[in-house]
């Protein structure tokens, strides 16, 4: 579940003010709002990176609003990923998990599961430098999923994509979501994207989050 | 159709020839590259017209290069100094980056009160002219307890002090200008996957800015070998004790010695030349690792 409850954010020259929604546990939800209308500024507010007035969130059953965001359980994929530039694309899976000091053993079997669900067993060795637009997402949302996080939170993945490769990443989601369960918020301007992917759609319209009906909406 | 629309319309473009542009552009900056050669080149032609010992070889002009520099370097006050500078701009370099990383990071990286006044601080080592820094720093020195004072004042760390209070300044920029090309949500990535700032900091940032801890470091050692006003003042030019090449030309300058003193210019030369092509080459390697 993630819920957000009147939750009141600065941003510079405006302001999100009393912000509520509900994505219940397990479902995909697609938070709309034109380019600039503070997305995500919420997405990094509730992944713990940007300070808050007022308000509360929940994920799961836990209140994190007070918490650090290493300690939020969020798997965050920002815009056009942000995969670390010094870094292989085994490294970036096994980050999380190396940070968590986990076995080697471990990590290299998370490692060859995350590949293979993301198909992407062949980049392994690979920097991100050399990587095309999907193949960075793909290694984001692995690099997001590793640590089997219960809350997913995506910026815009499907931006920067060309429509091949956009089909392929909605596929993907879809099955990365269904597959681990996880709670996802999705944040875009597309609407035909939250058409096809949302159980859960809302829109964030002068500062308030209105909520639409999900995928037969 | 207005008078002046059917003026734009027929008006001829004047987008002229390119030519012109570029010839600007290149006589510009070929002067000023071919200035920096010259100077070098001056240097070397000035060694090979002075006369040598073995006038009848026809490697004379090399010799005449090459013998100067060898007899510098047996000397063992040259020795000392070659040796004092290499310990001291090593030392003042690493320090300058333990300085200059977390300055840069914080003022990349955070709004606070009090961010642009220290910001202009920073550039204050850098306007100022050297020989206030090093009376500033012997003024400063007349503050704090004789202990310290003796320790410092005219001894060797009274070199690494002086060569460190301009090169830090610069490493602080470039640390800063680095971090500030950082993207800063890779770090924010690494909170969420659970690291603490530490370890955000060691495992992500730093190694993303390897290159540009490696250029300051290149330019703080390269500044810290150059500098002469705030030594003489702070550390004095006492041979074998404070003496570094820097003081080393201008001690052999002052005794008439040209030519010593050309010498040891070239080894600062291809001192600097060696750690710019290291810096190069080691740069390189390390990006496409």
């Amino acid at each position: 579940m993630i819920r957000v409850d009147h939750l009141t954010l600065r941003l510079g020259s405006f302001s999100l003010r009393d912000v509520s929604f509900d994505i219940p546990s397990g479902k995909y939800g697609v938070l709309m709002g034109k380019t600039g209308c503070g997305k995500t500024s919420l997405l990094e507010a509730i992944a713990g990176l940007k300070p808050i007035e007022s308000g509360r969130i929940i994920l799961g059953q836990t209140d994190v609003t007070e918490l650090k965001p290493a300690e939020r359980n969020i798997g965050l994929v920002p815009q056009d990923g942000a995969l670390f530039s010094t870094m292989t694309v085994r490294d970036q899976l096994a980050f999380a998990l190396i940070v968590r000091r986990a076995r080697r053993d471990l990590i290299g079997r998370r490692v060859s599961e995350l590949a293979e669900m993301l198909e992407i067993g062949d980049l392994l060795d690979r920097y991100p430098a050399g990587l095309s637009g999907g193949e960075q997402q793909r290694v984001a949302l692995g690099r997001a999923l590793a640590f089997r996080p219960t809350t997913l939170c995506l910026d815009e993945p499907l931006s920067a994509l060309d429509d091949s490769t956009r089909c392929q990443i909605m596929e993907l989601l879809k099955r990365v979501q269904r597959e681990t369960g996880v709670s996802v918020l999705h944040i875009t301007h597309n609407r035909s994207e939250a058409g096809e992917l949302a159980d859960v759609r809302l829109e964030l319209v002068d500062g308030k989050v209105e909520s639409r009906n999900g995928k037969d909406g | 159709m207005s008078e002046a629309t059917q003026e734009i319309r027929t008006g001829r473009s004047r987008a002229g020839s390119d030519v012109p542009f570029y010839v600007i552009l290149s006589v510009i900056s070929g002067t000023y590259v071919l200035l920096i050669v010259a100077l070098l080149v001056a240097d070397v032609m000035y060694m090979a017209g002075t006369p040598t010992k073995i006038i009848s070889s026809e490697w004379a002009p090399l010799l005449s290069v090459v013998d100067p520099i060898l007899a510098a370097l047996a000397k063992p006050e040259i020795r000392y100094s070659i040796q004092l500078s290499l310990i001291s701009c090593t030392t003042t370099a690493i320090l300058s980056l333990i300085i200059a990383v977390p300055i840069g990071y914080l003022l990349s990286r955070h709004q606070f009160f009090g961010r642009n006044l220290i910001d202009a601080i920073l550039d204050i080592p850098i306007v100022l002219p050297p020989l206030v820094v090093g009376l500033s720093l012997l003024i400063l020195f007349q503050y704090v307890p004789q202990v310290l004072r003796e320790a410092v004042v005219y001894q060797i760390p009274a070199v690494i002090l002086a060569q460190l209070m301009v090169a830090c300044a610069f490493a602080v920029r470039t640390m800063r200008a680095t971090f500030d090309q950082i993207d800063v949500r890779h770090e924010q990535v690494a909170l969420t996957l659970g690291c603490s700032r530490f370890q955000a900091f060691g495992m992500v940032v730093l190694p993303e800015a390897r290159r540009g801890l490696l250029t300051a470091g290149t330019l703080a050692w390269a500044r810290a070998l150059g500098e002469f006003g705030p030594l003489l003042i702070f550390a004095g030019a006492t041979r074998n004790k404070t003496e570094v090449l820097s003081t080393t030309v201008f001690l052999e300058l002052s005794i008439g010695d040209l030519e010593a003193a050309v010498a040891v210019s070239l080894i600062m030369v291809a001192a600097a030349v060696i750690v710019l092509i290291v810096a190069r080459v080691w740069g390189t390697r390390s990006l496409t690792l």
